[in-house]
């Protein structure tokens, strides 16, 4: 009996989900003490918020490194869509025709990369890429370079999936949670999704498999690509401005979130959870740096800073024979940590 | 201390974190002799190679080399001290010349700026001893794999080396690579210096060296005389049991009327107008040179390469494959012959790779259930007796063989009809090998049809009841009974005809 909790507990303390949320755990106590504002609501639901649109992006990039490949264009989808909807919108089309018609825009932009990644066989980075220009370029001609003020047009029913809120919590936030808790059902249990890691450990084995490799990458840059119109949609009813600048480099901080929740960047392993405590962490130790007086410009070089680091201490303790972190040495669970199963 | 030895290692161990690779091994190696190493998978070679090539310091035990006492740090040590390391992969620059390569890190230059000409020059002048026939300007993307294990052979003969370890040197080479490569050796021999050959190839062991070292789970078993010994004492001391029969017996009830498999003119990229049919009870074997086309062949009739043309009959019903899948669906599946770049999902779970391939069997309304994923993976590592530390351990733990099973449990779970194997037993040790090919027969017992490709002669003349042998993309004849011999095999992949007519199907 005994012996079953102790590997129970094994299990769960080899994760790197609990690595990363026992980082979270002693960044909120230490700057809640320094500052104990840093617990009020105001300040909970703005980090909620902050999470929500950029989680979106890295719950994509989740699949993109899953699968072995990476989508650099998913900030830049998000403009193109969001300038889409406030474009239409302006000129009187009712908004949810408006949202159709830009989500019928992601689903070309997720084919066109998916095809040219699958069937013509070029790089995801070199396809993406150019994506990330074509699309905001788009952005920019709809728009004359100029944001689209568009408060007057938007109704109340749109504008409630951005600005609501269900007892206190954002509605935006429940559509992050429960989009993440979706993808991270399909990603661990649908056989569709099982195949996105079986083509990403092993492209050949796959084939070899009998697995439509092609299939599944169009399938995945089609979701991810539905996924930033969906953060690009949610992004106008939140600010009701469509702006071409919208989400600028949303994509490194999606990869760093990414990587941080454990995604290997040679795919095949890595998974939602992972990455939803990884966004976690990077947003709250952002708010905690403004809490603690610190200057915003400081936000990039800790949010580096903190890549880096997970990512060497996870190497460093991992590099020989699966010892425990660092981290979890620091909690005094290591002991409790032995040889590691792949789950 | 006797000065006829070049490299003696004494009590040497090395502990891993909860195993010992190790266990007080010895080796003594002459001045210019050619000493095999042999071993099972997981009995250590690779570890006391690395420990004398400088990769990781042994944690107990001490070395001499050249007369002086050995303990490198790092490969550079190792390297400096005139040991040099040809990898079974091989580490060279692939865009780099042969010449960039042979001299990397200690390219001729004049003032800074590299000199070309000398470069060139002085690495032609190491290939021309070595009886190379390319240019050291070439690419070496553009070179074969044994012109690639030249150039590195030549880095270290150009080293000064005194030790040359080669480890599993001609595991992709042809037989007739394998010959030069040897010529090679010996040349280096005549020249006093001395080559450590790892092998699993019994036949190449004996051919080339002169003493042997066998190691069996991390301990020395001994050091024996080539000129003394048969290849069952090697294998005996590699097993630590005596094998019995190398092969399985041979099929006693083949239907002959009963056609499995039979194919009509099929023609593709790398093989042209292929016919040939397996009959019920029967394994198939595929023989010929690397490059003969029989792997392009199988991968044609599987659908997993475009075919030109031909006709495919899968129990007289005629067949057509658009893509792999429809294959597999009827029941006929392929297992290929490079298991790390297109067999396994390495960092994935031995339960997640056995279940790649029907994952219909596992789920139900398109959700995986895990419950139904393990037993069936369980039910395969069974039977198949596959040694395991747990199925969701990652497949990289496993040995060779045991991979090799996980692979086989993987395609038996898509109740196959046919199942074509390239290379069966590439790169696995002996007692693995002949679980192997057993499994194959009772699978051929059982009614599922069985074809192998294998360059392995001794393999396909022990395992297959009928042997088809291509040359250059097409059929140079079959074999079958007594006829099943090395010398007829070579005969006919090589080009030349046979005299007798006998044993065409």
């Amino acid at each position: 009996m005994k012996n079953k909790v102790m590997k129970a507990a094994k299990t769960v303390f080899s994760q790197r989900e609990v690595t990363v949320f026992l980082i979270i755990v002693l960044v909120v106590v230490v700057t809640s003490i320094i500052q104990p504002k840093f617990l009020n609501t105001n300040n909970m639901r703005s980090i909620a918020l902050s999470v929500s649109v950029d989680g979106l992006f890295a719950i994509g990039l989740t699949m993109a490194l899953i699968l072995g490949g990476i989508e650099l264009s998913v900030g830049s989808v998000a403009a193109m869509t969001c300038v889409i909807t406030g474009y239409l919108a302006l000129q009187g089309v009712n908004i949810w025709v408006a949202c159709i018609a830009s989500i019928a825009s992601g689903l070309v932009v997720g084919l066109f990369n998916g095809f040219m990644i699958s069937k013509i066989g070029l790089p995801p980075f070199i396809v993406t890429l150019g994506m990330e220009n074509l699309a905001r370029g788009m952005a920019y001609i709809i728009t004359t370079g100029s944001p689209l003020s568009v408060s007057g047009y938007l109704p109340q029913s749109f504008r409630y999936f951005a600005t609501g809120s269900v007892f206190g919590i954002p509605v935006l936030f429940i559509i992050f949670i429960v989009i993440s808790a979706v993808a991270f059902i399909f990603m661990k249990y649908s056989k569709t999704c099982r195949n996105m890691y079986y083509v990403g450990s092993n492209e050949n084995a796959a084939r070899l498999s009998g697995i439509n490799v092609d299939r599944v990458k169009i399938g995945v840059y089609v979701t991810i690509a539905l996924i930033s119109t969906l953060a690009g949609i949610l992004s106008l009813a939140r600010f009701n401005v469509a702006t071409p600048e919208l989400s600028k480099g949303a994509e490194t901080t999606a990869i760093s979130a990414a990587v941080i929740g454990g995604t290997s960047m040679t795919g095949g392993s890595g998974g939602v959870l992972g990455t939803v405590m990884g966004i976690f962490l990077l947003k709250i130790v952002n708010s905690a740096l403004v809490m603690m007086n610190v200057s915003v410009y400081w936000q990039e070089f800790v949010q580096g800073a903190i890549l880096v680091l997970a990512v060497t201490i996870d190497y460093l303790s991992h590099r020989k024979s699966g010892k425990p972190s660092f981290i979890m040495k620091f909690f005094g669970l290591d002991k409790l940590v032995g040889a590691k199963p792949e789950t | 201390m006797n000065s006829a030895l070049l490299l003696e290692v004494k009590d040497l161990s090395k502990e891993f974190p909860g195993t010992r690779a190790l266990n007080n091994v010895r080796l003594d190696v002459r001045r210019g002799e050619v000493h095999g190493l042999c071993g099972e998978n997981g009995a250590g070679k690779s570890t006391l190679m690395n420990i004398v090539g400088g990769v990781f310091p042994a944690t107990g035990g001490s070395m001499i080399f050249d007369g002086k006492a050995f303990n490198p740090r790092n490969p550079k040590d190792s390297q400096d001290s005139g040991i040099s390391f040809v990898h079974q992969e091989l580490c060279l620059c692939p865009h780099l010349s042969a010449a960039e390569n042979i001299f990397i890190g200690r390219l001729p230059n004049k003032g800074g700026k590299i000199n070309f000409k000398k470069l060139y020059e002085d690495a032609d002048a190491v290939l021309q001893t070595l009886d190379a026939n390319f240019s050291s300007k070439t690419l070496v993307s553009n070179l074969t794999v044994s012109e690639q294990q030249l150039v590195e052979i030549a880095k270290a003969v150009s080293l000064n080396c005194k030790l040359l370890i080669l480890d599993e040197p001609t595991s992709s080479l042809t037989d007739k690579e394998t010959v030069k490569l040897f010529q090679v050796v010996k040349e280096l021999k005549k020249k006093g210096i001395s080559t450590l050959f790892i092998s699993h190839r019994m036949k190449e062991v004996f051919e080339i060296c002169d003493r042997v070292t066998v190691l069996k789970d991390g301990s020395y078993v001994g050091c024996m005389n080539i000129s003394e010994i048969t290849h069952e004492d090697v294998i005996r001391a590699m097993v630590g049991r005596d094998l019995g029969e190398l092969y399985p017996d041979k099929s006693s009830k083949i239907e002959e009327d009963k056609f499995l498999i039979k194919v009509e003119n099929l023609s593709g990229d790398g093989f042209e107008n292929i016919g040939f049919t397996l009959k019920k009870g029967e394994i198939l074997g595929f023989a010929g040179l690397v490059g003969a086309g029989r792997s392009e062949v199988m991968r044609g009739l599987c659908g997993i390469d475009p075919i030109k043309s031909g006709e495919i009959y899968l129990n007289g019903k005629k067949q057509r494959f658009k893509r792999y899948r429809d294959a597999v669906k009827k029941g006929i599946c392929y297992l290929t012959e490079d298991r790390k770049n297109s067999g396994l999902f390495l960092q994935m779970s031995i339960a997640k790779n056995i279940a790649s391939a029907n994952l219909e069997a596992v789920s139900k309304y398109g959700w995986i259930v895990k419950n139904r994923e393990y037993s069936m993976s369980e039910k395969y590592v069974k039977a198949l007796s596959i040694k395991i530390p747990g199925l969701s351990y990652p497949i990289s733990n496993l040995s060779g063989g045991n991979q090799q099973k996980c692979l086989i449990g993987k395609w038996l779970s898509t109740d196959p009809k046919v199942i074509i194997m390239d290379e069966p037993t590439r790169g696995i040790d002996v007692g693995a090998k002949r679980e192997i090919h057993n499994l194959l027969r009772a699978l051929c017992e059982q009614g599922v049809g069985v074809i192998i490709v294998s360059s392995e002669l001794p393999e396909i003349i022990g395992v297959a009841d009928r042997v088809a042998v291509m040359h250059e993309g097409k059929l140079a004849g079959f074999l079958q009974g007594e006829n099943i011999s090395e010398e007829n095999i070579m005969k006919l992949a090589s080009g030349a005809s046979l005299s007798m007519a006998s044993g065409v199907s």
